[in-house]
C-alpha cells in the first residue's frame, strides 16, 4: 500500500523536508520566518487540495442526479395529486379514479408487521444489550442479524410463500405478508434498538440493581424508559423500510386489485409498492401522471419518514441527560 | 441461562424473582429469533428446491447453457448461464459506478467533512439509501429509458447500462454508510500520531487510515455486492428482462431475482417450473450468505488487528 519511494511520509523523506525547512531558517530567510512552505510542502497541499476537491465534487456528483430526479417526479406527478386521488379507489381498469385502496393497504400491511417485529426485536436487543455475553452464540446471533438483512427480498418472498402462505395455511393474505415484512425488516429494529439500549449508562443499571432489583425490573423501569425514544426512531425507520417493499409481499398478500377494503388479517390487500409496479409494468393505458405520482407519493412518505427518524435522533441527542 | 450471581445468594423466591425468570425466557427466546429465522428461511426455500435439484436438475446443464425454458412442453430446459451472466454483468456495472463513488464520499464525510457540511451530507446519503427499490426501477423504466436511448441513439433503453446506473446509484449509499463506519473505527490517535510527524492531512488518510481501514472497507464493497445481487424489483424494470448474455452495456439482460420475481407468479405450485425458482432462491441464499459471512470475518480481522 505504502510507496516507499516516492511517498514523503517516510521517516527519510521527513528528515529531509525538516532539514530543508532548518536550512532555510538558518541561512537566511531574511525577516527571521520560522517556517516557509518549501516545494514539497508545496506539492503536498496541492495533492491534498486535490483530493479534497475531487471528493467533494463525487459527493455533489452522487447526490445531484438524485435532486433531478425528484424534481422530475415532482413536476410529472403533481398534476395527478389531488382530494380524489387519495380517496378514491380506481376505476375503468386503472385508467380513473384513485389510490385509497392501496393507501389502506399499505397501513395495514406496516401495522401488522409492526406488531409483530417491534416485540421480537426489541426482546432481541433486550438480550444482546443485557444479557448476551461475549461468546459464539453471540457471534452467531449477530451472524444471523447480517444475513437476514442481506437475503435477497425475493428470497423472503420465497419463504413467505412457502412458510405463512402455504405450510401455515394463512393464503395470500396480510398477515402472511405482513409476517414476511416483518421478519425482513427485524434487524433495523435490533439494530437501532441495540444501540440506544447500549447508550444507557452502566451506572443507571447498577444503581437499580444495588437497590436489590432483579434484571428484569431493572430493565422495565430504568433501561426501557430511558431508551423508549431511540427505539422509537428505529421503529419509523423499520416503518419506512416496510412501505417501499415490493417483492416480499407480491406473492404473499398484495394483489393487484380488490374491490373491497380489507376487513381483517386474513383478506388480501393493495399496496402502494406494488400497485405501482403494476400500473408502470403491467396495466395498459394509465395516464401518464398517474404512475408518476403513485411513485411521488411512495417517496414523499419514505422520506417523511426517514426526515422524521433523523430530526428526532438529532433532538434527543440535544436533550440527552448523561 | 442461569446466572451464578443469583444462584449464590440465598434468593427469596417472590413474584418478583418468577417474573425475572420469565423475562428472562422471553427474551432469550426474542435473542435468538434471528438465528430461527436464518434457518427457517433456508429450511423452507430448500424443501421445495434440494428435492428438484437432486431428482431432475442438470447442474452441467444449469451452468452452461442459457436455454431457460422452464414451461416448454413436454421437455422443458433449465438451463441458468443467461440468468447467472445476467445478473453479474449488472452487478459488475453497479459496482463500477458504486465503488469509486462510495469510497470517495466516505472519504469526504468521514476525514474532510466537518460541521454541518458533514451532518448535512450523512442525512442525505440515508435519505438516498431510503428510496424503495420499486421506485428506483421506475425511474430506470420512465426517465433513464428515453435518456439512454436519445442520448447514445441506441433502439431500447432497458440495457444492462440502464439497471446497472440504477443499481450503482442504490447501492453507492449503503455502501458510504459501511465504509463511513470502516473509517470512523479507525481510532483518532492513528491520525494524532501521523499529524504529529507532519503529514498533511491526505498523507494521513492514505497512509494510515486507509491501510488500518483496509479491511472494513473490502467489507463495504461485499455488502455492495451482496445488494446488487439481491435486488429484485430494480433490476427486473430497468434491465430488459431479456435471456440473453450480454455482451455489450446497451443489451438486454435478465437477472436471477428478476426471474423469480417474474415467473413464480404464473407457476402451478409444486410444478417442476415453481420448484426451479425456489432453487433459484437456494442460489441466491447461499451466494449471499458467503459474502454476508466474508464481510463479517473481514470487519472482525480489521478490529483485531487494531486492537
Amino acid at each position: 500500500m505504502t510507496n516507499e519511494t516516492e511517498d514523503p511520509l517516510t521517516g527519510a523523506a521527513l528528515l529531509r523536508s525538516a532539514g530543508d525547512r532548518a536550512a532555510d531558517s538558518v541561512s537566511g530567510n531574511q525577516d527571521g520566518v520560522m517556517f516557509t512552505a518549501t516545494a514539497l510542502d508545496q506539492k503536498n497541499a496541492r495533492t491534498e487540495r486535490g483530493y479534497h476537491s475531487l471528493f467533494l465534487v463525487m459527493s455533489i456528483a452522487l447526490i445531484l442526479p438524485v435532486v433531478a430526479i425528484l424534481a422530475l417526479l415532482v413536476i410529472r406527478g403533481g398534476p395527478a395529486f389531488s382530494w380524489e386521488f387519495f380517496t378514491e379507489s380506481p376505476r375503468a381498469n386503472f385508467t380513473e379514479g384513485g389510490i385509497f385502496p392501496a393507501l389502506v393497504g399499505t397501513l395495514w400491511l406496516v401495522v401488522v408487521a409492526l406488531l409483530a417485529s417491534v416485540p421480537l426485536g426489541v426482546a432481541a436487543a433486550i438480550y444482546l444489550s443485557e444479557y448476551a455475553k461475549d461468546n459464539a452464540l453471540t457471534r452467531l446471533i449477530n451472524l444471523a442479524i447480517i444475513n437476514l438483512a442481506g437475503v435477497p427480498s425475493i428470497v423472503h418472498a420465497l419463504f413467505g410463500l412457502g412458510a405463512f402462505v402455504l405450510f401455515f395455511d394463512f393464503g395470500t393474505s396480510i398477515l402472511a405478508a405482513s409476517l414476511t415484512l416483518a421478519i425482513m425488516t427485524l434487524p433495523v429494529v435490533i439494530v437501532s434498538t441495540r444501540e440506544t439500549l447500549q447508550a444507557v449508562p452502566q451506572s443507571f443499571r447498577m444503581a437499580c440493581w444495588s437497590l436489590g432489583a432483579t434484571r428484569w425490573q431493572t430493565i422495565r423501569k430504568v433501561v426501557l424508559p430511558n431508551s423508549i425514544s431511540g427505539i422509537l426512531t428505529g421503529v419509523i425507520l423499520e416503518v419506512s423500510r416496510t412501505v417501499g417493499e415490493t417483492a416480499p409481499v407480491m406473492f404473499t398478500g398484495a394483489v393487484l386489485f380488490t374491490p373491497f377494503l380489507p376487513q381483517g388479517v386474513l383478506d388480501e390487500t393493495m399496496a402502494m409498492s406494488l400497485h405501482l409496479y403494476m400500473i408502470a409494468t403491467v396495466i395498459p393505458d394509465v395516464p401518464p401522471e398517474v404512475p408518476y405520482g403513485v411513485a411521488l407519493s411512495l417517496i414523499l412518505m419514505v422520506l417523511v419518514l426517514n426526515s422524521a427518524s433523523i430530526g428526532f435522533r438529532v433532538y434527543l441527542r440535544g436533550k440527552k441527560k448523561w | 441461562m442461569s446466572s451464578p450471581q443469583s444462584d449464590r445468594l440465598d434468593d427469596r423466591i417472590d413474584a418478583a424473582w418468577i417474573w425475572d425468570r420469565i423475562a428472562r425466557a422471553v427474551i432469550f427466546v426474542g435473542g435468538i429469533s434471528a438465528i430461527i429465522f436464518v434457518v427457517a428461511i433456508f429450511a423452507f426455500v430448500a424443501k421445495e428446491g434440494l428435492t428438484f435439484i437432486f431428482q431432475k436438475l442438470d447442474l452441467g446443464f444449469f451452468f452452461t447453457s442459457m436455454e431457460w425454458r422452464p414451461a416448454q412442453e413436454p421437455e422443458p430446459e433449465f438451463g441458468g448461464l443467461a440468468l447467472i451472466a445476467g445478473t453479474a454483468s449488472v452487478t459488475g456495472l453497479a459496482m463500477l459506478i458504486a465503488v469509486p463513488f462510495s469510497l470517495g464520499v466516505a472519504i469526504y464525510i468521514g476525514e474532510f467533512a466537518t460541521g454541518k457540511v458533514r451532518e448535512t451530507l450523512k442525512i442525505l446519503v440515508e435519505l438516498l439509501a431510503a428510496i424503495p427499490s420499486v421506485v428506483w426501477g421506475f425511474i430506470g423504466l420512465t426517465i433513464l429509458n428515453p435518456l439512454i436511448i436519445d442520448l447514445f441513439n441506441v433502439p431500447v433503453g432497458l440495457t444492462v447500462l440502464n439497471a446497472g446506473i440504477i443499481l450503482g446509484l442504490m447501492a453507492a449509499p449503503i455502501m458510504t454508510t459501511i465504509a463511513e463506519d470502516a473509517l470512523k473505527a479507525v481510532p483518532d490517535s492513528y491520525r494524532e500520531a501521523a499529524e504529529a510527524m507532519g503529514a498533511t492531512r491526505w498523507q494521513v488518510i492514505r497512509q494510515v487510515v486507509l491501510p488500518s481501514a483496509s479491511k472494513g472497507l473490502v467489507a463495504a464493497i461485499l455488502l455492495g455486492v451482496g445488494r446488487g445481487f439481491g435486488e429484485t424489483m430494480a433490476v427486473l424494470m430497468a434491465s430488459g428482462h431479456a435471456i440473453n448474455i450480454p455482451t455489450s452495456p446497451f443489451d438486454s439482460a435478465r437477472a436471477l431475482t428478476a426471474t423469480i420475481a417474474a415467473e413464480l407468479g404464473d407457476t402451478a405450485r409444486g410444478s417442476d417450473h415453481y420448484k426451479a425458482l425456489f432453487s433459484l432462491g437456494i442460489l441466491l441464499f447461499l451466494v449471499t450468505f458467503v459474502i454476508n459471512l466474508l464481510a463479517d470475518v473481514l470487519v472482525r480481522k480489521g478490529a483485531s488487528d487494531r486492537s
